[in-house]
């Protein structure tokens, strides 16, 4: 153990990229940290832009009958919210968060393909520059949902070039995401420290590389469908085109073949930080490694079973139903046993309430109410009545901003020492916690009952029948509160970054990799890559008389 | 009686659903509350203290894993028997029975046949109480979504695919529905209204529908109905009952007998009536009714001849 030297204690705080290297050295970069956090900044952005065409929707709800919004313009916003929230924050945030840190947990010098890393990084800004270059074309941005169910997505519908820009800049960020997960399965197939074995793996990297998988076998079907759009918009194909003997119903097969299995590349990275997170923040290590690992298995394996419960309506008939109905509840097994392992891992614990951790907790609990909503559209006698009604809102935003999200706020506070030396404040970070989760949960718990009671959803404006006014202002007074809170985060990004408290190389007392080097990292990563002799290799670093290949508790599965 | 709620079911079919509902809430509550209980439990019981170090080093049970697991697998067992058991009663089989009503969904109003009465009507549905209808459900154009929850189950009408629905209301009364598939710019004004009626009113009202609205007897209702022959409304809209061809908007036969106009915007007055003549594309931006440019003094006319069209 001794015979191998620590890594030197970094006293120079930050690396000055910007007075030194300049604008250039980022658009140049082939730096899998630079990528990362362009990655991050990039999403982030778009996270705020889809944050506001949220608001937006919720001003022109706020009353029955409004009219802040023109149809066409709720219409645009509401699609352009889904598109943007999906293809350009959630999914590419993860993937950014996988570039920075899967190299380091690895103990690698850099991705496989460096060069092949920034391509799918500027592949993703053209594709999210270019789907909103449509704002400024004829006709505008469009206005078919983040799903663009056909027909409606056709020129006979559909006539203006919206939705010809929604299919390219999809191509394109889409294109760029399977690079990213051809790069991320090589990076940690080939390019693991001396004693990193797969078995060793932190959770986090486990799931970014399933979720590698999800993504190069998930996206080509959407590209493939958006190609077959684009002919039929362009060159007069008829794929989707009722009327000339295609298929409305074969778009809805090919995109919730890729759309299912893009829920869950929304979220398993996602459970992959809430594992490290709970983990160092309880003092112990994860509970069952094995079946946290293996979960991510089933559930990358059902996700692609599971595709017609988006379409229980169409009439496909009991036994599709039944067969779709069933691996739909199968898959909630995995993510059960994901729940109960997290549990599991605090348990016991000695519990350190940063807002990273309180972040993450608070995750199992929201997350389990948009899981739990999950397995009742499985029961779908219970889909045929709720299916785009405004309770797959709320169920869907549990999911992905009450889940993901929640995770992606206790992975920036978790991980951003690393990034910028600096932490964020944890007195902003308090804030920021109590306005997103008084403001998430009033703007999206109401929106169960308004689809109980028969709002359907995408709707620019409703009557004014009993309950409907009162409930959705609820729900904008809640948007509101939940905009306050993210102000408060970005505020505490520009701050902090400036004036943070210096992290040091490991604030947290963390036990994974990316913590023995400085922060944040020399480009070459790690002077030298402490020696990897079980999961924690900084715990065992530190704790040479109880070092988890001597204690009997802690095996290796 | 508006309530329009899925907890409010009128149909043995959406009971069924209902009641389905509230079983699968119970349990899911309790899993919550399980959930939502140990962080709860481990948020207070493990709170780091001062000058606590590092608690024991443990990962993992085989026997709790199992136990979880296997828990887990009985809840989804039990939530897969209760599908089965139910699927049948929430939406029974249609095979090959002739539908009782045709609905087929539009760009944004719906068109109602009776095949068997050979009459057809736009945007409200009656229906005989008390009794199951079969209905087709069809598209002409993008896809819609047939939705009134108490009634029964939602069913999209596809394009080039269409689908058969059983409803029914046990009871008479109006029940509120929408389309519930984004179908474009006023998908949120593609209300629906089904008036459950008792079985001798529905017919009473059916044989009515069959028939011609009696002629306009007053000038201007008669100047009315000449305009609407001469400025082209017709080429859009029958005003008979049973007419030849398909025209591209809602038949207007008894138009006066409805209770909304533009498939839910408005309510059916003549001053409101007036004003959707005048400004259709301010009323609901994106319909294809066109404005005809009509002065005060045709729309008057109009208004008054579609008036008697009860």
């Amino acid at each position: 153990m001794s015979e191998i030297p620590l890594v030197p204690e970094n006293h120079v705080p930050l690396p000055n990229v910007s007075s030194s290297n300049g604008l250039l050295a980022w658009v140049a970069s082939v730096d899998h940290k630079q990528i990362g956090i362009m990655y991050l900044l990039t999403t982030l952005l778009f996270f705020l832009v889809g944050g506001i065409e949220a608001l937006l929707m919720r001003i022109q709800l706020a009353q029955p009958r409004f009219s802040f919004l023109s149809p066409e313009a709720y219409n645009q916003i509401f699609s352009m919210h889904g598109t943007t929230m999906i293809f350009l924050v959630v999914m590419p945030m993860l993937i950014g968060f996988s570039t920075y840190i899967v190299p380091l947990h690895i103990g690698a010098r850099d991705m496989a393909f460096p060069r092949l890393n920034a391509f799918s990084f500027w592949v993703l800004l053209f594709g999210g520059l270019l789907l909103y270059f449509s704002f400024l074309a004829p006709g505008g941005a469009p206005a078919v949902g983040w799903f663009a169910y056909a027909p409606l997505n056709e020129r006979p519908f559909s006539s203006n070039l919206g939705v010809d820009y929604w299919a390219l800049g999809l191509l394109c960020t889409g294109t760029g995401s399977i690079a990213a997960g051809i790069n991320i399965i090589v990076t940690v197939l080939t390019l693991r420290a001396p004693g990193m074995t797969m078995r060793r793996l932190p959770v986090f990297t486990w799931m970014s590389f399933i979720n590698a998988f999800l993504i190069i076998f998930a996206i080509p079907i959407l590209n493939a469908a958006l190609a077959a759009l684009l002919i039929d918009r362009q060159l007069g194909g008829v794929f989707f085109k009722p009327s000339e003997s295609g298929s409305a119903l074969l778009w809805q097969h090919l995109f919730w073949g890729f759309g299912h299995p893009e829920v869950y590349i929304m979220v398993l990275p996602a459970f992959g930080a809430i594992s490290e997170v709970i983990s160092v923040f309880s003092r112990k290590p994860v509970f069952g490694y094995a079946f946290l690992v293996g979960s991510g298995f089933g559930i990358a394996l059902l996700s692609f079973a599971v595709w017609a419960h988006h379409m229980f309506a169409v009439g496909l008939g009991d036994p599709l139903n039944l067969v779709f109905g069933g691996a739909s509840m199968l898959i909630a097994l995995p993510t059960g046993i994901k729940v109960f392992n997290w549990i599991g891992t605090a348990w016991g614990g000695s519990i350190r309430f940063s807002t990273a951790m309180l972040f993450a907790l608070t995750f199992i609990i929201e997350f389990t109410i948009g899981g739990i909503s999950g397995v009742a559209f499985a029961v779908f006698p219970i889909d045929w009545q709720l299916t785009d009604s405004y309770f797959v809102v709320a169920h869907m935003h549990y999911v992905l901003f009450g889940g993901t999200m929640f995770a992606v706020f206790a992975a920036i506070f978790y991980w951003f020492p690393k990034m910028s030396g600096r932490r964020l404040s944890e007195r902003l970070g308090k804030w920021h916690f109590w306005l997103t989760v008084i403001g998430f949960n009033t703007t999206f718990f109401i929106q169960h009952i308004l689809g109980i009671i028969g709002m359907p959803r995408r709707v620019y404006t409703y009557p004014d029948l009993p309950g409907w006014g009162w409930m959705n202002l609820v729900s904008s007074i809640g948007a509101g509160i939940l905009g306050l809170g993210v102000l408060v985060f970005c505020w505490n990004v520009v701050y902090s970054f400036k004036r943070g408290q210096p992290a040091g190389d490991n604030p947290w007392d963390a036990w994974t990799l990316e913590w023995a080097t400085t922060s944040p990292p020399p480009p070459h990563n790690f002077a030298q890559v402490p020696p990897v002799r079980g999961r924690r290799p900084l715990w065992d670093l530190h704790h040479p008389d109880n070092t988890d290949a001597q204690n009997p508790k802690v095996s290796e599965d | 009686m508006e309530s329009g709620s899925v907890f409010d079911p009128v149909s043995p079919m959406a009971h069924t659903i209902s009641t389905v509902f509230i079983i699968v809430l119970i349990i899911a509550s309790a899993v919550f509350l399980l959930v939502a209980g140990l962080v709860t439990f481990v948020i207070i019981r493990y709170r780091a203290r001062p000058g606590q170090g590092d608690p024991k080093q443990w990962e993992g049970n085989l026997k709790i894993e199992l136990t979880w697991t296997g828990l887990t697998l009985l809840v989804l067992l039990g939530l897969f028997g209760l599908t089965v058991f139910t699927m049948d009663d929430a939406s029974p089989a249609t095979a090959s029975e002739q539908p009782d009503i045709v609905v087929v969904g539009h760009q944004w109003w719906w068109e109602v046949r009776y095949p068997a009465a050979n009459v057809v009507t736009a945007n409200e549905i009656h229906i005989p109480s008390g009794q199951r209808l079969l209905l087709q459900l069809e598209s002409a154009d993008v896809i819609h979504d047939f939705w009134v929850p108490q009634l029964s189950r939602k069913m999209d009408m596809i394009p080039g695919n269409s689908n058969k629905l059983w409803i029914a209301a046990n009871t008479p009364g109006l029940y509120l529905g929408a389309c519930a598939e984004f179908c474009g710019p006023q998908h949120a004004w593609m209300r629906l209204r089904v008036y459950a009626d008792p079985p001798e009113q529905f017919s009473a009202w059916l044989a009515d529908q069959a028939q011609l609205a009696p002629l306009p007897s007053d000038a201007l209702a008669q100047r009315g109905q000449q305009l609407f022959q001469e400025q082209t409304c017709v080429s859009c809209h029958a005003v008979t009952p049973n007419p030849t061809e398909n025209k591209v908007g809602p038949n207007l036969a008894h138009f006066a007998s409805r209770a909304t106009i533009a498939t839910g915007v408005l309510t059916n007055t003549p001053a409101n009536l007036a004003l959707w003549i005048n400004q259709p594309q301010d009323v609901k931006p994106g319909v294809r009714m066109p404005n005809m440019k009509l002065d005060v003094e045709q729309i008057q006319a109009l208004v008054a001849y579609l008036e008697t069209l009860q």
